[in-house]
């Protein structure tokens, strides 16, 4: 009963929450609901047994990834308006429509798989944070390692094109030096 | 609850995420869809893993949300270079390849 009460509430609050993300103009509002929709997301985890995984997307999404959006929206204006005028409407929601069918009948349609037997079973009297780390440390090292590496790499690559031109710091320059600089730079761009 | 409930439950996400990459020109709410679409592929991913005693699909989740913490390093890296170059965060400037 508890379970059907949790699971409808958050679904609920996480489709109305990703609806507004998806919908709405100002990335602000579109930015908090992400975030909501993340820790709502998280409820799911903790009803199907697997709380490291939920306390994983609390600590990396809400935490990092959001964090992460939140800094890189100071470097634009991420106010400003984009013209979202679709040249041909009709054909872009046939082909959402088309996508979406398709991908609900290869849910829905019936799974094969009926005789699967479970490579890595749960143990519930293990609990799931240690379950999880006997098998990751284990039958996952390898993979585990090369999502580290990948993990930093994209922090480097991250980095360095967040970084770049970054040499030059404006607070620090006179308006003369400012436009000067500006027009080089355009100068440069018209090249 | 079944598994088909959690299963339809990714499927409504997954579609409300391909709904936004399709519809949106801002190139932020493209990052916000895709994060939305790995979100739903993760629900789906934690209640089969539920459903056959396998902890196989939680794994799986675990790498999705690595790559997903990547993605948003490199893309925001990328979105930033490209609003300094162009100094607009419209889809469509993106159509030009000339550098």
């Amino acid at each position: 009963m508890f379970e059907i009460i949790a699971f409808y509430l958050f679904s609920i609050l996480t489709i109305v929450m990703f609806c507004i993300t998806v919908f709405t103009n100002n990335s602000l509002y579109a930015l908090s609901a992400l975030a909501a929709g993340m820790i709502f997301i998280s409820a799911f985890f903790f009803l199907l047994d697997a709380d490291f995984l939920g306390a994983v997307q609390i600590v990396v999404y809400t935490g990092a990834v959001m964090a992460l959006y939140a800094f890189g929206m100071m470097f634009f204006d991420s106010l400003s308006t984009v013209k979202e005028k679709i040249k041909n409407p009709r054909l872009v929601f046939l082909l959402s429509g088309i996508s979406a069918l398709i991908i609900v009948i290869i849910f829905i349609s019936p799974i094969i798989g009926s005789n699967i037997v479970a490579q890595y079973p749960v143990h519930p009297e293990w609990g799931n944070t240690q379950d999880v780390g006997i098998v990751l440390f284990t039958k996952y090292l390898i993979p585990f390692e090369i999502a580290a590496v990948m993990l930093l790499v994209a922090m480097i690559g991250g980095i360095i094109l967040a970084g770049k031109k970054m040499d030059v710091s404006y607070s620090e320059l006179s308006e003369e030096e400012i436009d000067a600089l500006e027009k080089e730079d355009s100068a440069k761009d018209e090249k | 609850m079944t598994l088909n409930a959690y299963l339809i439950l990714s499927t409504v996400l997954f579609v409300i995420g391909l709904v936004g990459v399709m519809r949106r020109k801002n190139l932020l709410m493209l990052f916000f869809s895709t994060e939305i679409m790995l979100n739903a592929v993760n629900i789906g991913m934690a209640a089969i893993s539920k459903f056959y005693g396998d902890l196989t699909g939680q794994m799986f989740a675990f790498f999705i949300v690595a790559i997903a913490a990547s993605e948003v390093a490199i893309g925001l890296g990328l979105l930033i270079l490209w609003f300094k170059k162009k100094n607009s965060i419209d889809l469509d400037t993106l159509q030009s390849m000339k550098g």
